[in-house]
């Protein structure tokens, strides 16, 4: 199954864990801690965050560590942006189609 | 003239907020949204047009046509009226579709909710909220379009465009 940003985003928890990363790097069980489902639930998000690559790990010794790749999240802006641009045009053009009605 | 363009993007919560200012009567604009004649005239973005193949603008009825690109590619366009209000506002629910309005994917389309408004002046002010229904609706856009290192082409672009 294909990941992307925009199935990382789909979810509330994965929002939330994002919001956390944000913030800094933790490690698993750090970020579980502010979580009331259970370990392996949130472990599961942070799985699918890993493979939107919205999230990397990082592995110190016996810890790992997630980080917030922000980079990653643009691919949302550069969607939007076309998407902004696509109803200006058209509003554009509708405009002109007013003025001659 | 200022036309108080607004586009206001809450990808978590999957709703898109457009608004804009039209020097035009409500009553003029809103036939502009409605009617296949008019529709066709603005709604496709350029080099492509948009080709009706039937307008039934009633609740249930449905706005079936195509975006067709210059080399006569047709992109089918699926438009289902859920509420209209006359004159006032009207709610459709899209999706891809074939030639004959069928679903082309899973799942349900995005809806929108469209507004209008009189504001000083005689002019008009349009009011457009895109909601994705589900996770999977935003997926059909992305499938479409994303891919690792790459762009959107414009024909990506305007399938995109469509489903909404």
């Amino acid at each position: 199954m294909r990941r992307d940003i925009f199935q990382a985003i789909a979810h509330p928890t994965r929002r939330a864990i994002l919001t956390l990363l944000v913030t800094g790097a933790m490690t698993p069980n750090a970020i579980a801690e502010h979580f009331n489902s259970s370990r392996q639930a949130v472990s599961k998000h942070i799985q699918i965050l890993t493979e939107c690559g919205v999230v990397t790990h990082l592995q110190t010794g016996r810890e790992i560590h997630y980080h917030f790749n922000p980079e990653k999240m643009k691919e949302i802006d550069i969607w939007l942006e076309r998407f902004r641009k696509m109803w200006e045009d058209r509003f554009d053009q509708l405009d002109n189609l007013l003025n001659n009605l | 003239m200022m036309n108080n363009f607004l586009f206001d993007a809450d990808m978590a919560a999957k709703k898109i907020h457009v608004s804009r200012e039209f020097n035009a009567p409500v009553e003029k604009v809103w036939r502009a949204w409605t009617e296949a004649d008019f529709l066709e005239k603005w709604i496709a973005p350029k080099p492509w047009r948009a080709e009706t193949k039937t307008l039934d603008f009633t609740v249930g009825g449905v706005w079936l046509y195509a975006m067709v690109g210059t080399e006569g590619q047709r992109h089918w366009v699926y438009a289902q009226f859920t509420a209209i209000e006359d004159g006032r506002a009207f709610s459709s629910i899209g999706r891809f579709c074939d030639a004959d309005g069928n679903p082309v994917m899973e799942g349900p389309g995005s809806s929108r909710d469209t507004t209008f408004r009189a504001i000083e002046g005689n002019r008009t002010r349009v009011d457009m909220l895109i909601t994705f229904e589900e996770e999977s609706t935003i997926k059909m856009f992305v499938e479409g379009g994303f891919k690792e290192g790459t762009t959107l082409s414009l024909s990506q672009l305007d399938e995109l465009l469509a489903s909404e």
